[in-house]
């Protein structure tokens, strides 16, 4: 038993290794002064940083993905909650084959998504912008949004919202201080995490917003030029803390509402 | 919804999943009818003339380009799928069943965490790390392990595989890791106190009751990977496109959208097909288990 748990352990280690490695590299070559994005390194500098900072296009897409970040998460939550409501607490025919064809989205390629879309916006005379990323976007968060919220429906007890109705609260009241207050973190961490998933969507955002740029279209177009990739790694660098941020955040409130109704503090964010 | 004749339940059930549901219907199927329209109409110069043909079909299926291009984003999705779940398995296997139960989530987190992170940057750093002055290359020729750079990883297929491998271990470890935990730990108690080998055990316990996770992390790999655009665009520089980039080429650069729709509809059925397969061979795996 020892000899098999010390190998898989090795194994499992280097696997996180081989998961970790481009982002192990992210911030070095993000301090290194050389314009290569190669070793060995030349010297340390916040260079890159400083003309990030400076870039008034960046500065334009961060605000864009911003804006369709903080819409689509929004978004995807409030639809997020009334059809985990749905599946989570009443029983009707085709509830199946609806939930299933809501869910689709998280297993179609992007790619027949934004192009079926687009050719539809384009059809109907639909000018592209930030809007209409924000309706991919919405489509593409709602399902992890839905996962998310089922796990948190799902161990509600439903005899604390009976025992509010019986105390003469009405639906809607019963809903708003019982059953919300309960899946609150279920909530905040469904926002956050469709926050991170619309902000680094590229294939939506690339073909629907005309010529807004946005963070992952811009990073995209300046890979090409290699003296701006200095600053998108440190761009990269700045993106990936923010998410670890966001992530962790998105983590605890799913545990503290885990915890809260007793459940197990396992699984994770699929 | 005038459902008289349903109850209360059913009732506020439709009200509720309405919204979403309307949504979904007009963000995702509008769009998929209007694509399988389109792929029966004909080209014209600047418009899409509505007149019934089946020659985007004929010609997707006759085109020897898009029958290169199909076939190799099916291979690369079959390889990738391959590869990421057999480098998954272990790890989801050690987390299961060797991590103590506390820090199952905090494996689980570190796992997911670089999935999470800028998908991009991600597969631009593969490129750095396999390229020519990559970091794979760079340090092997200079602990003189190497004269010349290692060519298989460059630029081509392999470099492709080994980019989707990372971008989608979290799919496969985590239905893998769910299918595991489920399994009743005193069967293979049983298993061992009948006078099974531990390899055995694996083997004939472990294993098939394991399968539905493994069927689930290979569906869940191999759809999204087939349509991968980013990948073949940045590690193969445009010069393998696979059936994302023909898609986007017709529909855009050509203007052609009813081939591309064609295609578009065509790469689904596939897909849809080799679902539906896994599908029907999980479902024998749920029925011995059951």
């Amino acid at each position: 038993m020892k000899g098999q748990g010390r190998g898989l352990q090795v194994y499992a280690l280097l696997y996180l290794l081989f998961l970790y490695a481009p982002i192990i590299l992210l911030p070095l070559f993000a301090f290194n002064s050389g314009t290569i994005i190669a070793f060995p390194l030349q010297g340390f500098t916040t260079d890159w940083f400083a003309q990030m900072w400076a870039n008034a296009t960046l500065r334009t897409a961060l605000t864009n993905s911003l804006i369709i970040a903080v819409s689509a998460s929004i978004l995807a939550t409030c639809l997020g909650i009334f059809a985990a409501r749905a599946s989570t607490r009443f029983e009707f025919p085709g509830k199946g084959g609806m939930m299933g064809f809501i869910l689709l989205p998280m297993v179609l390629p992007e790619i027949i998504v934004a192009m079926s879309l687009l050719v539809v916006l384009l059809g109907a005379g639909v000018e592209l912008s930030i809007l209409t990323v924000i309706l991919g976007h919405v489509l593409i968060c709602m399902p992890y949004a839905i996962a998310i919220l089922s796990t948190a429906f799902s161990s509600l007890d439903k005899s604390l919202e009976e025992a509010a109705y019986d105390l003469g609260e009405t639906k809607w009241s019963a809903f708003r201080l019982v059953t919300l207050p309960l899946v609150m973190p279920g909530i905040i961490s469904s926002l956050l995490i469709s926050f991170t998933i619309s902000l680094d969507e590229f294939i939506i955002a690339f073909f629907l917003a005309g010529n807004q740029p946005t963070l992952p279209t811009y990073i995209f177009s300046q890979l090409r030029f290699p003296k701006q990739i200095p600053m998108i790694m440190a761009l990269g660098t700045v993106l990936v803390a923010l998410s670890i941020v966001l992530l962790a955040l998105g983590e605890y409130f799913r545990r503290r509402g885990n915890a809260r109704m007793g459940g197990n503090p396992t699984g994770g964010f699929l | 919804m005038a459902k008289g004749g349903l109850d209360a339940q059913a009732r506020q059930g439709y009200t509720l999943i309405a919204p979403p549901f309307l949504y979904a219907l007009l963000i995702l199927a509008a769009p998929l009818l209007t694509i399988l329209t389109y792929s029966f109409l004909t080209d014209g110069y600047l418009e899409v003339v509505r007149d019934f043909t089946w020659a985007n079909y004929v010609q997707v299926w006759t085109d020897p380009i898009v029958r290169t291009v199909m076939l190799r984003s099916l291979m690369v999705s079959a390889l990738v799928t391959l590869v990421t779940v057999l480098l998954a398995f272990p790890v989801a296997y050690y987390v299961s069943f060797l991590v103590r139960p506390e820090k199952k989530s905090l494996w689980l987190f570190l796992i997911t965490i670089p999935f999470w992170t800028s998908y991009l940057i991600r597969v631009f750093l593969w490129k750095v790390i396999l390229g020519y002055n990559g970091v794979i290359n760079s340090s092997l020729t200079g602990l003189g392990i190497i004269d010349e750079p290692l060519t298989f990883i460059l630029y081509n297929v392999n470099s492709i595989v080994i980019t989707l491998a990372h971008a989608y271990a979290p799919f496969a470890i985590l239905p893998i890791f769910v299918a595991l935990e489920k399994i009743d730990r005193s069967l293979l108690e049983a298993g061992r106190d009948l006078g099974e080998s531990r390899a055995m055990t694996f083997w004939r316990v472990t294993l098939p009751l394991a399968m539905p996770g493994v069927l689930a992390a290979v569906l869940i790999v191999f759809i999204p990977t087939i349509g991968d655009y980013v990948t073949p665009e940045l590690i193969g520089g445009g010069k393998i496109p696979m059936i994302a980039n023909l898609i986007q080429v017709q529909m855009l650069a050509l203007d052609n959208r009813p081939l591309g729709s064609a295609l578009a509809v065509t790469a689904m059925a596939i897909v849809a097909l080799v679902s539906i397969v896994f599908l029907l061979i999980n479902r024998r795996f749920l029925k011995v288990r059951s």
